[in-house]
């Protein structure tokens, strides 16, 4: 299960994930990051409620992430260790804003 | 042991999920433990409801077992779709830069970082991976 919570501002968009990004529901956020990142130029991930991120839930970021370095900036916030061990793992903090 | 079988459909990952983590919770098992096996299980199910029947209906047998001394949880996933070994896929170059980033066998990357123990067998036309991980 994941809830999406999305919060736009002029052109800054702050995502809250809440649950489990995986196989079931990374198409869902695909798909809403999909319909409401064209003009956005800051996105903003807050992770802190996240529970774990598959490869499924990386390969939605990785394309927000390409998507993001063509139009402005994309960072994460709030990341918890299980889903930072993920990243460290997989190479992923390398590539994204971890703050 | 315990035992479940389920239509290889990605929609039925939240009951794979759902019967061992009922195992686990039985058995203590450690949140940071249960989160890496909760992933894991998602990976491997989800590749085998994604190529295992090439979009044919079947089943996936899921298999749990407690061993003790020293504690450890042992996972099955069987199917008896096409023969597919996951193992030999090579480890994805995890320090590419983003823009030549593939995104194809990291699922299995981040399973042989994390589980104690992964392994393939293919027998009577029965594809089966095997997951250990300390308790």
């Amino acid at each position: 299960m994941l809830n999406i919570n999305k919060n736009l501002e002029d052109t800054s968009l702050t995502v809250e994930l809440i649950g489990r990004l995986d196989t079931t529901t990374a198409p869902r956020l695909e798909g809403e990051l999909k319909d409401a990142l064209p003009g956005v130029s800051n996105l903003v991930l807050d992770l802190g409620k996240l529970e774990y991120i598959s490869s499924a839930g990386l390969r939605v970021l990785l394309s927000a992430q390409k998507i993001m370095n063509k139009q402005g900036e994309m960072k994460l916030i709030h990341v918890n260790d299980t889903v930072l061990e993920i990243f460290d793992v997989t190479g992923f903090s390398d590539i994204l804003t971890i703050e | 042991m315990k035992e479940m079988t389920v239509a290889a459909e990605r929609e039925n990952l939240p009951l794979v999920t759902a019967f061992i983590n009922e195992i686990l919770n039985e058995n203590n098992c450690p949140s940071m433990t249960r989160i890496q096996l909760d992933v894991a299980t998602d990976e491997i199910f989800s590749n085998i409801a994604k190529y295992a029947y090439d979009g044919k209906e079947g089943q996936v047998c899921v298999q749990i077992d407690i061993q003790e001394d020293p504690k450890a949880v042992v996972i099955r996933f069987s199917d008896r779709g096409k023969s597919f070994n996951p193992l030999a896929i090579s480890d994805p170059d995890t320090t590419l830069p983003l823009i030549k980033r593939p995104i194809g066998g990291l699922g299995i990357y981040m399973l042989k970082k994390t589980m104690d123990k992964v392994q393939y067998e293919r027998r009577d036309g029965q594809n089966t991976l095997l997951i250990r991980k300390k308790l």
